[in-house]
């Protein structure tokens, strides 16, 4: 029998879950970002807040704090360290990193941890909306993502409610067993049951859809 | 060094149950033969049971091997399917064991009356609402005697009392898996009319559990098999025994005659040693189920601000196994239902670590869990966002 039966992650994964790089470990006053970003709820069991320091368009320092699994914690680790590698990522690449980057960096992640744990990509958005925000500029990368997340324990969009919507999803019950909407701490349902009365309307009301 | 604090998810092997096991290898006869080969397995199974009823003080006749705890709930369930009385209803609650409550769910989906009953932040079932759901409609009162997760035991005298008074008429079955070797357990004197036992959480293998029918000649008419083919079993559970497993848990329970009373001391001072240390010593945490009678070695704590699987994980780095009730340790990615029950607040849920002690387990072992616990605890709240908000 082996003695080593391997672990539950990837060595990638396990690597920044042991060591997690550019944890902040100063309080916010004494670190001063330009922008920070926070995304996930204690209900759902992953919470993350991204800070970043900007210089000539340039994220020159990323600093996080995490409350999650393991993969959380490794997947916030690992996108610290791509965007702050060789003098700092673009803003413009930065607002564009994907969920499946992060995963690429880790090697792997069971596909059921990706929902709900790689969040890091949307903490990094957030603190770059800041950010401008901050600076009283509007964010010229914002037009290409401009779908905002809905349910945030299963990453679930406006985008995706509304193609669930346009795809034959008129009740709440489809609609969660689609996407798992609103299944883990439930508080988004309310804002989601509006969104899709929204699209209902917009799309069963009008002479194209009435009948489907 | 592995140092192993998950008995409530199975357990070691006693070593006389290895050696049980050892000098029973060669016996392979099918105790259904009528030869020597056969004779001799199963002259050796019926000694066995011998030693089995006897410290489960049950009548030989009223137990029934199965392969696992799970079979032994699903055959006492599902029986509900084919009674031909129309007092089917199944009054159970939202803290029991998956094999019970998933159960209940098929039989629901299946035209069956369920109830779920609602438990109290102690984890207790509550009274009034048995009082409410039993009725002559009640078949089967499923609760469980001590929950896996937490520990904490039902009174079990209370509800019996409460069954017998609402629905003289209907089951009484209790779940004895996590109780049985924790608890001095006479199933005669026991107010329950069936019962579950699995082998592999009192020191013996994985692949054998007991259904308990009190007066099973009287009652068996109340039950169906779930598996049908051969006379084994008295004809109510077919297929050939686990002839090892039986051996070898009639080696377990003869150990248990003897150590179980001075264990359940040792084991429980253990364990409030270790509630004890980190009571004083880690602040933000959550005793689960503390203020019930519970199991003698499981210590179900709450550790705020960081979750569960993180902590497992970085203790199993460190070489102690525990488990976890948060949910980023399970396929469905929901927290723990039993903590849910009790709270209905994911964030303690999520937070939980399950510390279950055994027979192998020793105060040296707590002093040096409750170091790693301090560094490890430490460094994640130091990591989360939640800390010092």
């Amino acid at each position: 029998m082996s003695n080593n039966p391997g672990w539950v992650y990837t060595e990638k994964v396990k690597q920044h879950f042991l060591n997690p790089q550019n944890v902040l470990n100063v309080s916010e006053e004494e670190y001063k970002p330009d922008g920070v970003g926070i995304v996930g709820s204690t209900a759902c069991g992953d919470m993350m807040v991204i800070f970043i320091k900007v210089k000539d368009d340039r994220i020159y320092d990323l600093k996080w704090k995490t409350y999650g699994c393991a993969s959380a914690i490794a997947s916030t680790s690992v996108l610290s360290v791509i965007v702050t590698k060789n003098g700092g990522m673009k803003l413009e690449d930065a607002y564009k990193i994907k969920p499946e980057d992060i995963v690429k960096e880790l090697d792997e992640l069971p596909s059921n941890k990706i929902h709900c744990s790689v969040l890091g990509d949307k903490a990094l958005r957030a603190a770059i909306d800041d950010y401008f925000k901050k600076q009283n500029m509007e964010n010229p990368y914002s037009k290409d993502f401009a779908s905002p997340i809905v349910c945030e324990c299963n990453n679930v969009t406006e985008e995706d409610i509304k193609l669930e919507v346009l795809d034959g999803a008129i009740n709440l019950e489809t609609l969660q067993q689609r996407t798992k909407l609103g299944t883990t701490c439930g508080k988004c349902i309310d804002n989601a049951k509006d969104i899709m009365k929204k699209y209902i309307d917009e799309f069963y009301s009008s002479p194209t859809f009435k009948g489907k | 060094m592995n140092v192993y604090l998950d008995n409530n998810a199975t357990t070691p092997l006693h070593p006389e149950v290895k050696e049980a096991i050892i000098s029973f290898l060669d016996y392979y006869g099918n105790p259904s033969s009528m030869h020597e080969t056969g004779r001799m397995v199963k002259e050796k199974i019926e000694e066995s049971k011998d030693i089995i009823s006897q410290f489960l003080g049950a009548k030989k006749e009223d137990l029934i091997f199965t392969s696992c705890g799970s079979e032994s709930n699903n055959t006492v369930l599902k029986s509900l399917l084919f009674s031909k009385n129309k007092n089917n209803q199944l009054i159970t609650s939202k803290i029991e064991h998956p094999s019970v409550i998933e159960t209940a769910r098929f039989l629901k989906n299946n035209s069956i009356p369920v109830s779920f009953l609602n438990v109290d932040s102690n984890g207790l079932i509550l009274f009034d609402e048995l009082e409410e759901e039993l009725s002559s409609k009640t078949g089967i009162v499923s609760i469980m005697y001590a929950n896996n997760e937490i520990g904490t035991i039902q009174p079990i005298d209370k509800i019996a009392s409460i069954i017998k008074e609402k629905a003289p008429e209907a089951i009484f079955h209790t779940d004895l898996v996590q109780a049985i070797g924790k608890v001095n357990i006479n199933l005669s004197s026991l107010p329950i009319d069936a019962a579950s036992i699995s082998a592999h959480k009192l020191y013996a293998p994985k692949g054998l559990g007991l259904l308990y029918i009190k007066d099973f000649n009287k009652m068996k008419k109340n039950f169906t098999p779930l598996i049908h083919g051969g006379h084994q079993e008295q004809g109510f559970r077919a297929g050939t025994e686990n002839t090892l497993g039986i051996v070898a848990l009639a080696a377990a329970c003869k150990a248990l005659t003897r150590e179980m009373d001075e264990e359940i001391k040792r084991i429980k001072q253990i364990r409030d040693y270790f509630e004890f240390r980190i009571s004083n010593e880690i602040d933000n945490i959550i005793i689960n189920g503390k203020n019930s009678p519970r199991l003698c070695g499981t210590s179900n704590v709450t550790f705020k601000f960081v979750e569960g699987e993180s902590i497992l994980l970085r203790l199993d780095l460190n070489g102690f196994s525990v488990s976890t009730g948060s949910a980023c340790s399970t396929g469905s990615l929901e927290p723990s239902h039993v903590l849910m029950a009790l709270y209905n607040d994911p964030e303690l849920a999520h937070g939980s670590i399950r510390f279950s002690f055994g027979r192998e387990n020793t105060r040296d072992d707590v002093d040096k869990l409750v170091a790693v616990l301090k560094k490890e605890i430490g460094y994640l709240r130091s990591i989360s966002p939640l800390k010092n908000k």
